[in-house]
């Protein structure tokens, strides 16, 4: 057993749990008190599940999409966007985007995870799901499709990290890109799920599934500067020439990201002015209930602010960067909510103009609500702690794609080529026409 | 090939007497069906058979044929009713809705202005629609189309609660019954009565008004056949936009016209078989 513990150990970067009990005791507190957060949201989760959620959940009949939703869209989003970004580097090649992959996936995985994990306290019959999704499936479904593909691109980006620690390049490389693929359909497909439902006009369209994907590698960027600059605090050894210049790569990616959803947005916004059945919901968004959310998260916290301050941080300025993408995951959570909740706001007989349906349909999350969201993000949190120490700050000696004669340029971190007979130095002077 | 050589500016015109009387009513009446004209409206190109093309050519059959049998529609009369709550309660205790859902309920649209009255209840419930929505949107197939009657129906076991039918429907017919494990929702008495032979749901039994007439679509006989099937009077249906197909149909119903359908109507059917 313990042989085989070293073995992992050297070939996956495994430190095991002897790691977390070595860390300091501040971050120990930190990982306890995520994993007491995600221990009291499961239990007032399954509190929930036992008393009946009509009970506990303030979702009616109207507004039958919550904060739960929103949540799980929140890390499938995320998830998706991890992996379309780091698929730049491990599948496309793109060498800048190398460093970052192993603690990509693993948060992709682990965003997937949570998002399943919220989700389970959403669905009425969680276990019926598994059985009549097989047996009964609905090929014109999109909510089929979404769960089904989800399911399949977890199973891919699980086998494709496996390779990755165990540094089987073609291998993992294949994986990345069917996981790639269907992560891509299955995210379109959430997307979907909103957009081909013609009853809600805010929804119905193909903008949600177009906007999700640009959304998703917005997030994404975001999610790796964010994470990857926290373990750069967490551990300051992981960052290398090398994965500085990942991160810079990231940060221009991202800034061009975020103002494609700047673009997204503001035709959203005035299209939606003049279309009938959208005036309602964007009004809210401007002037009416939603305009905190949208003016100081979604626009101020999720745009303008790390646009900002990623431009200003030129990409180098790692604490900055922290911060920015901080704030942008709490924006990037609050435009997941504003897709969600407003959708369902306007009654479906509102335009007959009966009393009824006069007014705006309200919706508040309830404690339940929160705290089963908050499992779900609570348990995000603490794998990527554990994972930080368990797994060495996922740095391995080697875990990109170095073809034969191909090595690592000490000085500017990118793959350079030797020729028949010279050695790296001269590899390098000859690169950078150092003479 | 060769093509024959036309010469277009010296083709005499053969003017309108050519045309046989019965090319000519041929072609009225394909302008007639295009336009929507049969039938008070727009409605029956709204009940089109499902998966059936009928534009080309034939413009006129798909007035004769429905593409269920028998195919269960409502005709409300939004005039007659006087919001007195008969047929909600009925569901309620005919299909043990508990307190906290509904399957049908009776909206209320208010006037400023008019002359004759200042209010009107609108009876609205599951649409049955031909093309449903909420059909599509199931993941596991647990609401499906009758294949026989075109009722939309919930086999709850398959229900995992997901509730993406509830967002789908246009009509806001569905919710969540924990009773039941499943989605709810109308299913014109089905389960509760017309599988037990009976004749009317139990709305449109309870009805003091006649407000929601049920019945058979594909029998000329049938009243509901006759109310959509005339001219005096407009038939409408809810969103129409959303493009459906209801099988929910919408009129004044206070007129003479349909009137006398429903005199005719009461002679042929004894008002024993309303209960």
């Amino acid at each position: 057993m313990t042989g085989r513990m070293v073995n992992i150990s050297k070939r996956w970067g495994f430190h095991g749990v002897a790691a977390l009990k070595d860390a300091s005791t501040g971050y120990k507190m930190v990982m306890g008190s995520f994993v007491l957060l995600a221990l009291a949201g499961a239990a007032v989760g399954l509190h929930g599940l036992l008393v009946g959620y009509h009970h506990v959940y303030g979702v009616t009949r109207e507004i039958s999409w919550g904060l739960l939703i929103s949540a799980y869209i929140f890390c499938v989003v995320t998830s998706t966007g991890l992996c379309i970004v780091s698929s730049i580097g491990h599948v496309f090649g793109g060498e800048a985007f190398m460093p970052i992959a192993k603690r990509a996936v693993f948060m992709s995985i682990i965003f997937m995870f949570g998002g399943f994990g919220i989700i389970f306290f959403d669905i009425e019959n969680p276990f019926r799901m598994a059985i009549w999704n097989v047996f009964s499936p609905n090929f014109v479904s999109n909510m089929w499709w979404m769960g089904t593909l989800y399911g399949a691109y977890l199973v891919f980006m699980v086998i494709e990290y496996y390779f990755l620690l165990e540094q089987n390049h073609t291998l993992s490389r294949l994986m990345g890109f069917f996981g790639l693929v269907v992560g891509i359909a299955a995210h379109s497909n959430l997307g979907a799920v909103f957009g081909m439902l013609h009853g809600r006009p805010f929804w119905y369209g193909p903008y949600l599934p177009i906007y999700f994907i640009f959304s998703a590698a917005m997030s994404g960027g975001c999610a790796i500067l964010f994470f990857t600059t926290l373990g750069w605090r967490i551990n300051p050894e992981i960052m290398n020439q090398r994965m500085e210049r990942s991160v810079k790569a990231i940060t221009q990616v991202t800034i061009f990201l975020i103002s494609v959803i700047i673009f997204f947005t503001i035709w959203k916004i005035i299209t939606g002015m003049v279309s009938e059945g959208k005036t309602l919901v964007i009004m809210s968004f401007l002037t009416g209930d939603y305009a905190i959310n949208f003016w100081v998260f979604e626009v101020f916290l999720g745009m303008f602010l790390p646009l900002y301050l990623l431009i200003r941080s030129r990409g180098n300025n790692f604490n900055l960067i922290l911060v920015a993408t901080g704030l942008m995951m709490i924006g990037i959570f609050f435009m997941r909510y504003d897709i969600v909740i407003p959708g369902q706001m306007e009654s479906v007989y509102h335009s007959m103009g009966v009393v009824e349906a006069a007014d705006m349909l309200k919706y508040t999350p309830s404690f339940h609500e929160i705290m089963a969201s908050i499992f779900g993000l609570a348990f995000i949190g603490f794998a990527y702690f554990a994972g930080e120490k368990m797994l060495n700050g996922h740095q391995l000696e080697k875990h990109e794609i170095v073809p034969d004669s191909g090595y690592i340029c000490p000085g500017c971190g990118a793959i350079h080529f030797m020729e028949e007979g010279e050695t790296e130095e001269d590899a390098m002077k000859r690169h950078h026409r150092i003479w | 090939m060769k093509f024959p050589k036309i010469n277009f500016d010296n083709l005499k015109n053969e003017g309108t007497e050519s045309v046989t009387a019965q090319e000519r009513r041929k072609f009225l009446k394909l302008g007639l069906a295009v336009a929507g004209v049969y039938a008070g409206g727009k409605i029956l190109s709204l009940t089109s058979i499902v998966g059936t093309a009928h534009a080309s050519g034939g413009g006129v059959d798909f007035v004769k044929k429905y593409p269920y049998n028998p195919h269960y529609s409502m005709v409300i009369r939004q005039t007659l009713c006087i919001d007195c709550e008969k047929c909600v309660d009925a569901c309620k205790s005919t299909n043990h809705v508990p307190d906290y859902g509904y399957r049908t309920r009776i909206l209320t649209k208010r006037y400023a202005g008019t002359l004759d009255k200042q209010v009107e209840f609108i009876p609205v419930l599951c649409n049955h629609c031909n093309d449903a929505p909420c059909v599509r949107a199931c993941p596991t197939r647990a609401t499906y189309k009758d294949p026989i009657t075109g009722i939309v129906r919930m086999e709850s076991r398959k229900c995992i609660g997901c509730k993406t039918c509830m967002l789908a429907c246009p009509y806001d017919a569905r919710y969540f019954s924990p009773a039941r494990r499943a989605v709810d929702k109308c299913d014109f008495c089905w389960e509760e009565r017309l599988s037990k032979g009976k004749k009317q749901t139990g709305c449109s039994a309870a009805c003091p008004t006649g407000a929601r007439t049920f019945g058979n679509l594909t029998d000329p006989e049938n009243i509901v056949y006759k109310l959509v099937h005339q001219l005096e009077e407009k038939v409408w249906v809810l969103r129409p936009a959303d493009d459906t197909k209801p099988n929910i149909f919408y009129m004044k119903g206070n007129m003479r016209s349909v009137d006398n359908i429903l005199r005719q109507h009461k002679l042929k059917y004894s008002e024993a078989e309303k209960s």
